[in-house]
């Protein structure tokens, strides 16, 4: 299976819960009305969540991404001893 | 020696890099010279108009041509064909592939064949998110849309492995020739989905933390036709792997 039939079969599969709970289709009259208000925005909730969650995740990824300075200068160093050496062994650059 | 004999072959695919290739075999060949293990350097250059090639022949007279190989091609052909092309004429069990512009470090050869060693992995990723690993000479717009498009990719592909895009790994060489076989994309979409096949098939993954320092000689590329060709090849590969 595909990964975008696994994201379309658990999207259908959260979708025709909410929908069942929405429409009472189980016949259970579980819910006050004001739980239905709640219920009714539960999708945009999670989707704003997620959104939150991904900015966070993506944010402090970038805040902690690390900035190799020593490598670099360590580069930098090896490049004139290799350069150096390669040139006593004959290299012309 | 106990176990059979291990031999790592480098791929070096070229085009313009006659500043960068001294220096990208003069360090690996001095650490594998240090761990003493069995390698060569395979450099496949594609008709470079620099002197690549001069450079690369200069090489193969001080290191000797049994340790550096040039297999040129006449025109720029692409990564992929590049890498089947390398594999042809690598006698060793494992191939190393890696950047010639010094981006890679190959001080992280030796992590890479001892992670290998440990796990038994099928392939051995150099990843930049994870540990020490990490970047140099990038602004902070080329890290957000690094972080970004990893995030996104890990979300819609959960792969198992931490760095998709890079391209600093080690393979078991039957491993790679048959992730050629599978693998049909270009550019990073290419090595994205070498990892995607790969667990697909079945092979297992190491990671080692690498850190990335930007090209020090010539221009470095990340155009708004690169991230849509990205995004074009994300999508591909969630639609259909």
């Amino acid at each position: 299976m595909t990964k975008l039939l696994q994201w379309l079969g658990s999207l259908a599969l959260l979708g025709g819960i909410w929908a069942a709970l929405m429409l009472d289709l189980v016949g259970l009259h579980a819910f006050s009305p004001s739980w239905y208000q709640v219920l009714w925005a539960l999708p945009t909730y999670l989707l704003v969540t997620l959104g939150c969650y991904s900015l966070g995740v993506v944010g402090y990824r970038l805040a902690t991404f690390n900035d190799c300075q020593a490598a670099s200068l360590e580069l930098q160093a090896q490049i004139r001893e290799a350069r150096a050496d390669l040139a006593r062994r004959g290299m012309k650059f | 020696m106990a176990s059979a004999a291990r031999k790592y072959s480098v791929l070096l695919p070229t085009y313009n890099e006659r500043e960068n290739l001294p220096l990208v075999v003069w360090l690996p060949v001095r650490s594998f010279e240090e761990s003493g293990n069995e390698f060569e350097i395979i450099i496949i250059d594609d008709g470079s108009p620099d002197g690549t090639q001069e450079v690369a022949e200069q090489l193969i007279k001080i290191y000797g041509s049994d340790k550096i190989l040039l297999r040129p091609r006449a025109k720029k052909l692409g990564l992929g064909t590049a890498y089947i092309h390398g594999m042809k004429h690598a006698t060793g069990n494992f191939i190393i592939i890696m950047d010639a512009d010094l981006s890679h470090h190959p001080k992280f050869i030796p992590e890479f064949i001892k992670t290998q060693k440990e796990g038994s992995f099928d392939i051995v990723s150099g990843t930049r998110y994870k540990g020490n690993g990490g970047v140099h000479g990038w602004d902070l717009k080329r890290k957000l849309i690094s972080r970004g498009a990893n995030f996104l990719t890990q979300v819609l592909l959960r792969p198992g492995a931490s760095d998709l895009t890079g391209s600093f790994r080690l393979y078991r060489k039957e491993v790679l020739q048959k992730l050629m076989e599978k693998c049909v994309s270009k550019g990073y979409v290419f090595q994205m989905e070498m990892i995607v096949r790969a667990r697909q098939l079945g092979y297992s993954i190491g990671e080692v933390p690498i850190s990335f320092v930007d090209r020090v000689y010539g221009e470095s590329k990340l155009g708004g036709n690169e991230i849509v060709s990205f995004l074009k090849g994300l999508l591909t590969l969630f639609a259909t792997t």
